[in-house]
């Protein structure tokens, strides 16, 4: 008995079967769901007519199983659901708080958006071939990714994630798509087996995998063991998966050859996967390391924004302009990582929900003016604002808002990390976001100016519409922009707390372990 | 036993380390191989190597043993390697489907998706 250090109570306490919660379900409502319904999709892959009648309802109901988790978190604090009773440490957990309930409740209106606009993008072969499977077996992945408290199963998401993702960026098998999923496949599958070599040290360090187990006992173990080596390849391993600067070639070589739909999801939910577990790994888990590394974190976000906005500059192809504004982005939020205070983490989570909806819609953008312009080069599209006033306002919006400017949903974040950043006396830092900034915004100007401003040599333009589902989910997700920059107050309140649930886990320990964290 | 199976772990990451840096994608791809199965045998040896006692609670007890064998990294390995097999057979397709298409399997000239000569944007209207 004393030789495994179990007490026999907490035996008797996993034997006490007490009724989960109702409203606790909606902690693994949101993976379950996605894996059923693709599940339920594939057998009914020849029945393609309700596919799409499936799949968009399912989206909706996915998207208000978020917002309800999001509800029961705001009201109790982190809720954690412990698959067949086996407590934590032990058994598999999931841990919800505030940073993950918004994550995941952006990437839930991300993927409904993404789904209506795949019912014009997608064709009827890609969609025989199974689009709307991958993309519930994607969401799945990345909710659960957003939810889970457990590392490994949180390599288990990440490869979920993955392989979908796989499935759905070579959908129509272009040349040009197998060239770009070639070196995404195999440099996201090197990053991910980087992340599960960190987890197989940290096991032998640690023991555990649970993360508010490894966050309670990493203070103790610190002088012993050489947790500065683990957290570099955690940094490394994430990094690699957010597409931070010298590990994110991948991007800008494959996200501009699927299908635009698939693009736009790609740029909303993949990449901050990386960074959501950066923020909970290297700040709430590993908060010593993460300070000692900050210093490179902040080098890496400043070389990661600066390259990515000037990748944007030199790009006559919008698709793959808006490749390096993703990675831009990235650098934008990892800044706030190396700043590690509360304001700046909520900048970042607040940068990150920003980012979901404003990359998707414009990537979605981009879609419609490359069928409306018959294609996608600054060189040829002209003339799209006399083609499509509707199309041009909403462009305009997203460019302001992924460059940072009021009234939209960009400027907040980006406010609060500059202002964060002066404050620390990080000056390089604020002047490097300042910079990225200034820099974007000539991108994204200068192909509005081209590409729709600008009018065709023949000079006739005739008038087109938008297609349903190209506006109803690009009007939606503009609008959802506007009002975050209209009145960020609510979300500035939600941020400002996730990100100090992240900073003092005392909430979530709590959550996993009622009767406090266990001592070997 | 754990400082040996450590050297092993070692000489597996050299190896595919090298075979990744490889400017061919069937290297590359072997180097993955090789790779998955090097982070296999690290969790294994993070689990400590003991082979005294299986893991299973003997009649009268509670716990299991001190000396016994640590299953979970066995757990976390046939994970592992299931996700690693299925990723595996992926790249190989994935790369021979490349391979038609492209006529290459060198990563220098795989450049259809990022052309050398793609020209800049325009400089003005």
């Amino acid at each position: 008995m004393a030789a495994s250090g179990i007490p026999l109570e907490a035996l008797q306490t996993s034997f006490a079967l007490a009724p989960v919660p109702a409203v606790h379900w909606l902690v693994i409502a949101p993976p379950v769901w996605c894996m059923l319904v693709g599940a339920i999709l594939i057998m009914a892959r020849k029945r393609m007519g309700l596919q799409s009648w499936l799949a968009i309802p399912a989206l909706g109901l996915l998207a208000l199983m978020d917002a309800g988790l999001l509800v029961a978190v705001i009201r109790e604090g982190p809720i954690t659901m412990v698959m067949g009773r086996w407590l934590p440490p032990f058994g598999i957990a999931f841990t919800v708080d505030l940073t993950g309930a918004l994550f995941n409740l952006a990437a839930g209106v991300a993927a409904l958006g993404g789904g209506v606009a795949a019912l014009g993008d997608i064709d009827r072969t890609r969609r025989a071939y199974g689009f709307f499977p991958f993309l519930f077996l994607m969401v799945g992945g990345v909710s659960g990714a957003f939810l889970t408290g457990d590392l490994f199963n949180l390599y288990v998401w990440f490869e979920v994630l993955l392989i979908s993702s796989f499935g759905l960026i070579v959908l129509g098998s272009e040349r040009e798509q197998l060239d770009g999923a070639t070196k995404y496949a195999i440099l996201n599958l090197i990053g991910t087996t980087l992340f599960l070599i960190a987890v197989g040290i940290l096991y032998a360090m640690f023991g555990t995998l649970n993360m508010a187990d490894i966050a309670a006992k990493a203070p103790t173990l610190a002088p012993s063991a050489p947790m500065m080596t683990l957290g570099l390849v955690f940094v490394a391993a994430f990094s690699m998966k957010a597409a931070a600067f010298p590990v994110n070639f991948w991007l800008p070589a494959s996200y501009h050859t699927p299908r635009i739909v698939v693009a736009g999801l790609f740029a909303g939910l993949l990449t901050k996967v990386g960074v959501y577990a950066l923020i909970r790994v290297m700040v709430m888990m590993f908060p010593e390391e993460g300070n000692a590394y900050s210093m490179l974190i902040g080098a890496v976000a400043i070389a990661t924004m600066l390259t990515g906005a000037l990748g944007a500059l030199a790009q006559a192809d919008i698709r793959r302009m808006l490749g390096y504004m993703v990675i831009s982005g990235i650098g934008i939020m990892l800044t706030g990582v190396s700043l590690g205070a509360q304001t700046a983490i909520s900048g970042v989570i607040f940068y990150g929900l920003h980012s979901m909806i404003v990359m998707l819609a414009l990537y979605l953008a981009a879609g419609v003016a490359g069928r409306m312009g018959g294609s996608f080069s600054l060189h040829d599209l002209a003339g799209l604002y006399a083609k499509s006033p509707l199309l041009s306002a909403m462009t305009l919006c997203l460019f302001l808002s992924v460059s940072g400017l009021p009234p939209f949903s960009g400027f907040w974040p980006k406010a609060m990390l500059v202002k964060a950043a002066f404050d620390f006396g990080a000056w390089w830092q604020g002047t490097a976001l300042l910079v990225s900034g200034l820099l974007t915004t000539i991108a994204a100007a200068r192909a509005f100016a081209l590409g729709w401003w600008r009018m065709p040599a023949t000079g006739a333009v005739d008038p087109m519409r938008m297609q349903a589902s190209e506006w109803v989910p690009l009007l939606a997700l503009t609008l959802v922009s506007l009002a975050i920059g209209l009145y960020p107050e609510p979300l500035l309140a939600l941020t400002l707390s996730a990100a100090n649930g992240v900073l003092d886990p005392s909430a979530y320990l709590h959550s996993v372990f009622p009767a406090g964290v266990p001592t070997p | 036993m754990e400082g040996f199976m450590a050297i092993i772990v070692g000489i597996f990451f050299t190896v595919a380390i090298y075979l990744m840096l490889s400017q061919y994608i069937i290297r590359i791809l072997i180097g993955v191989a090789i790779l998955g199965n090097a982070v296999n045998m690290l969790i294994f040896v993070a689990g400590r190597v003991t082979r005294e006692a299986p893991p299973i609670i003997g009649k009268g007890a509670e716990t299991l043993p001190a000396t016994a064998a640590n299953p979970l990294p066995q757990a976390l390995i046939l994970t592992a390697i299931v996700i690693s097999f299925s990723f595996f057979a992926f790249l190989l397709v994935l790369a021979y489907r490349a391979y038609q298409a492209l006529k290459t399997d060198d990563t220098h000239q795989m450049r259809l998706a990022e052309p050398e000569d793609a020209p800049p944007p325009p400089l003005g209207y």
